[in-house]
């Protein structure tokens, strides 16, 4: 494998001890106002959060409730209405739509419910896509390796199960070793015995690179396997909680 | 919208969103609209006028000149079977001095009937009267020549009569069937100024030329059922002893020629372009209905799960289908009918008719309309078929993913080409929809084949000036004398003001036979070492006149079906009846008339009648040419005058400005195609492909490389349109170059590699322009939106 597992180990999450580094991201009143017309939808209102280096969060609340919107704004797909996003210390908030898909292109991996793979490529290419456009990226194999699809690599997404397709994705989005990688409902379409896979892939991921992770879900039997869970109601954070004892996805009951 | 069915808001509010592709297609329409009302209006415009005015004025159908044939003879000729009025005349070519004007104008003086009207060949009096009897210095004179010169009833010039100045004084303005088209002597296009035609009584030219009780010319015409061949032969056979040069119809007639070439022009213009437009919108309708149908599936299928049948879904796509040919049509059927006024107007200006109104007949539109309609309809077809097809339940599910193969990058361990993924996905796109990919390549391809088609003429025209003017005819001046005279006039030629060097010529109408091919022609005969008037072989270098035998033009020896080695059988218009075999030995580039030619000692021999000339070609010093027009005017053994050095001028800035004018329209139209075929591909795919790019942004990808996929692919297909587009160009323009060749001239097909350049460029410019616009969308696509839904 390109990358080092040492070093991956080295970077992970120790929650309990005092963060000696500054967070990887570090959101601090952060509201998100949609205008249409004559209607005002409050999305984000006043969002303060903190996700530390190799970190997994688990981003749990009902539709409309603002963990899509944050997580586009963390991920550079939007701009907050008011508030601070710190990327590693970098304010995202004001930066500009060059500066943004730079900060995507060099930090950021991300997995979709629809998996948004490109249908003209094979499952080796859609890796090989963003490996070729970033600075320090693993081998488009090695990274469909660790999601457990070395035998489908020369295979087209329309010949490919649900869950391959995610884990195509998921080796899509490490295969830059991302800072951080945001999915957004990765099992919203999968199956549980195929969304376990993908969990586990995830978790796989998280664990030997060191990535901070955040998914969005709407299962709350995902939330275990997160070291923090925030729920989300009404553009605001309910409540955070550190799971004390981390399952494995294989236990997760769907 | 109240009183419209929820369908036809649907299909209302539909074509707002799509106006702008719907206006791409409309306007591809609405060239082959234009262009259709054009050719057909502009065709039937002439084809009505002129059937009309040789009709007024019984143009002839039968000519033929003879030297001097007895007034009795009107009876023999009239008696043969087929000819229902004869008109006989003495016609003779004059120098005519108009003060004011340095060079001398040439001209044919005709002689109508001392009484009445003629049979044959009548005058349009424009204006003012025909000259009454016993004013023997009345004339008439034709409109364009008049109006070059301002002259209007009253007025007076100069014409040299046989040797004497004769002080004219204008009766009339008038038309002639015979001269629509007026070309001078040594013309390539009208020169309303340097040529006239004058008529004027029979009894003053008979006296003038001492032809009394004689003719030299004389026009027919036939009975409904006539065999004009075999009019033709008795016609012949009555003028050959008094110097007849071959009688022939209206198909050799000068004007009529050029008459009918444009026509060919027009109808090959209606049978070529629109359908090339037609093709093309019937196209880009499919492309735009296939996604439209895609993109609305989900609907159609509610629409069906509600109870509306199949008709009613194909009758609302057909209706949108006709809403955008309507808008076609009438832009179409707007642009048509301005260009066809001002075609017309252009026509005016070359042809001599007393009318000429661009047609605007109904059912030319109607036929626009119905053939439009017809090809969007084709076009659609596929697209609505699909729509109906599409069972409900079917859908209103997503459709199936679409599949890909692995060309270009191959697997994951095998060969790999060097290309990005980038790159790799523009490729597959093209290649997974090979048919689209082919007919947008093809309707790139059609406007480069349009542009070459209309520019080679500058390369071809060039060529033939070169030619011409440059490597055959390089005379500034050619003088044909009254009649023949010994060889020793040349010094007298040589002696004029102004001449450097002077070559004599003689020039025999004669009759050239092979079995039962025959052609009537002039002779022309030169010395061995002519530098001036020279005989150009096929690779177009200087031949040297061969002592005995005959050079005749590539057409001429292909209508008489000879090669070289060939024996021809030549008889002289000289009123002897002699026939004599002659070789062929050589084939010679012409691109005007069917030429036939001769050493002058060959010829000589042939005539039986000593060394003769008939006149001289001549250099001019060009700071004395005035001193030489002032002479010519005075000289009387000077019959005509031909002045290539002006007449080349002239067919310059005629051809350059007609097609200035053609290919101005031609650009436009080659731009209209190119933005219509290429902004409907570009949105197309950005449509079709808009999750994906969209995603590409999400991942990282800059504007710029985002939009490399859409121009990748964009750029393939225009780029492999280019040597389509050359091939197919150089396809039209050999049929062009072959649909212009007729008996008087013909264009060579010389396409320059600028030309292919040229007309690349223009659509490449055009065709980024239309990509980039398409372009400037990929920086608004909604990067939020297409992650949360599925394809």
């Amino acid at each position: 494998m390109a990358f080092n597992p040492g070093t991956a180990s080295v970077r992970r999450m120790k929650p309990e001890a005092d963060a000696p580094s500054q967070p990887v991201f570090a959101v601090s009143g952060l509201t998100k106002i949609y205008r249409t017309g004559d209607v005002e939808v409050r999305a984000l209102n006043g969002v303060d959060l903190t996700l530390e280096a190799g970190e997994m969060a688990v981003l749990l609340g009902p539709s409309g409730s603002g963990k899509s919107t944050l997580l586009n704004i963390v991920g550079g797909l939007d701009r907050p209405t008011s508030g601070s996003v710190k990327f590693k210390g970098e304010e995202l908030a004001g930066a500009n739509d060059r500066q943004l898909t730079a900060y995507r292109r060099d930090h950021v991996g991300f997995v979709f419910q629809f998996y948004n793979l490109i249908p003209s490529l094979t499952a080796w290419e859609n890796v090989a896509l963003i490996a070729e456009i970033a600075s320090d990226p693993m081998s488009p194999g090695d990274a469909l390796a660790l999601v457990g699809l070395e035998s489908r690599m020369s295979h087209f997404p329309a010949q490919l199960s649900g869950g391959e397709q995610q884990r195509v994705a998921i080796a899509r989005a490490i295969a830059k070793r991302p800072d951080v990688l945001l999915c957004d409902e990765p099992t919203g379409a999968l199956d549980s015995a195929t969304g376990i896979i993908v969990l586990e892939a995830l978790a796989r991921v998280n664990e030997e690179t060191g990535a901070t992770t955040a998914i969005i879900t709407h299962n709350a039997g995902i939330r275990k396997i997160a070291h923090r869970v925030f729920t989300f109601l009404d553009g605001r954070i309910a409540s955070s909680e550190i799971n004390p004892i981390r399952v494995k996805p294989s236990e997760v009951s769907w | 919208m109240t009183g419209l069915s929820m369908l036809d808001r649907k299909l209302v509010r539909d074509l707002a969103r799509l106006w702008a592709q719907s206006l791409a297609v409309a306007l591809v329409m609405a060239c082959g609209v234009m262009t259709l009302i054009l050719a057909l209006g502009a065709t039937r415009a002439l084809e009505d006028t002129r059937a009309a005015f040789y009709d007024r004025t019984r143009f002839g159908q039968i000519f033929a000149s003879a030297t001097r044939a007895p007034e009795s003879l009107k009876a023999d000729i009239a008696a043969i079977d087929g000819v229902s009025a004869v008109a006989t005349r003495v016609v003779n070519p004059v120098i005519i001095d108009i003060t004011g004007m340095a060079e001398p104008a040439t001209g044919m003086l005709i002689s109508i009937p001392d009484q009445g009207e003629p049979a044959v060949n009548r005058l349009y009096l424009r204006s003012g009267r025909l000259p009454e009897p016993g004013r023997p210095d009345e004339a008439t004179i034709i409109e364009a020549f008049a109006e070059a010169h301002g002259f209007r009833p009253g007025d007076t010039f100069d014409v040299l009569i046989n040797g004497r100045k004769r002080h004219l004084s204008i009766t009339g303005i008038t038309l002639s069937p015979e001269y629509v088209y007026a070309i001078g002597p040594g013309d390539f296009v009208p020169d309303q100024k340097r040529f006239g035609v004058i008529h004027m009584h029979r009894s003053v030219l008979e006296g003038a030329y001492d032809m009394e009780g004689a003719f030299n010319d004389v026009s027919l015409t036939l009975s409904r059922n006539a065999n004009t061949k075999e009019v033709i032969a008795q016609l012949d056979a009555i003028l050959k002893p008094h110097g007849g040069a071959g009688a022939y119809d209206r198909t050799d007639h000068m004007s009529d020629a050029f008459l009918d070439s444009e026509l060919t022009q027009l109808r090959a213009m209606a049978q070529v372009i629109p359908p090339i437009f037609l093709f093309i919108s019937a196209f880009l309708v499919n492309m735009i209905l296939t996604r439209l149908i895609a993109l609305e599936r989900e609907q159609i299928g509610l629409l069906k799960a509600v109870g509306y049948t199949n008709a009613a879904i194909a009758w609302h796509y057909a209706k949108l289908t006709l809403a955008i040919s309507l808008v076609g049509v009438a832009i179409g059927a707007i642009a048509g009918t301005r260009l066809g006024h001002g075609m017309a107007s252009l026509y005016g200006e070359f042809y001599s008719f007393p009318f000429l109104v661009f047609s605007q007949e109904p059912d030319l539109y109607v036929i626009s309309m119905l053939v439009t309609f017809a090809a969007a309809l084709a076009g659609a077809t596929n697209a609505i078929l699909g729509a109906v097809r599409l069972p409900p339940a079917v859908a209103m599910r997503p459709p199936a993913p679409t599949g890909y193969h692995s060309i270009f990058g191959g697997s994951s361990s095998g060969f790999r080409l060097p290309f990005s993924q980038l790159t790799i996905m523009a490729l597959r796109h093209l290649v997974r929809w090979p048919v689209r990919t082919a007919l947008t390549t093809l309707g790139t391809a059609l406007p480069v084949a349009l542009l070459i088609t209309s520019l080679f003429a500058f390369d071809s025209i060039d060529h033939m000036i070169d030619t011409i003017w440059f490597r055959a005819d390089r005379q500034d001046a050619t003088l044909t004398f009254t009649a023949q005279r010994p060889e020793d006039a040349v010094r007298d030629v040589a002696r004029l003001p102004g001449v450097l060097a002077a070559e004599p010529f003689r020039a025999e109408a004669a009759t050239l036979r092979n079995g039962h091919r025959s052609r009537n022609i002039q002779i022309f005969a030169s010395d061995p070492e002519t530098d001036i008037g020279r005989v150009l072989d096929q690779d177009f270098g200087a031949i040297k006149l061969p002592p005995a035998g005959l050079l005749l033009s590539e057409r001429l020896a292909s209508h008489l079906d000879l090669k070289p080695g060939d024996q021809v059988d030549v008889e002289l218009s000289d009123g002897q009846g002699r026939r004599v075999l002659v070789p062929l030995v050589g084939v010679t580039n012409s691109y005007v008339g069917l030429t036939a030619n001769m050493s002058r000692e060959a010829l000589d021999r042939l005539s039986g009648q000593g060394v003769r000339i008939s006149g001289a070609r001549v250099i001019v010093d060009e700071s004395r040419i005035r001193d030489l027009y002032e002479e010519v005017k005075r000289t009387p053994a000077i019959a005509s005058v031909a002045l290539q050095g002006v007449s080349r001028k002239r067919f310059q800035a005629v051809f350059e400005e007609n097609i200035g004018i053609s290919i101005t329209i031609y650009v436009s139209l080659a731009v209209i195609i190119t933005f219509g075929v290429i902004y409907n591909s570009a949105r197309i795919q950005l449509s079709e492909r808009a999750r994906e790019l969209a995603s590409l942004r999400v991942f990282g990808f800059t504007n710029g490389e985002v939009s490399s996929v859409l121009l990748t692919e964009l750029g393939v297909m225009v780029v492999l349109a280019q040597p389509l587009g050359w091939l197919i160009g150089r396809g039209f323009s050999e049929l062009v170059a072959k649909g212009f060749e007729n008996d008087l001239f013909r264009i060579p097909l010389i396409i320059n590699p600028p030309t292919y350049a040229v007309s690349s460029l223009v659509v490449l410019g055009a065709a980024l322009v239309s990509a980039l616009i398409v372009r400037r969308r990929i920086d608004r696509l909604d990067l939020i939106r297409v992650l949360k839904t599925r394809d």
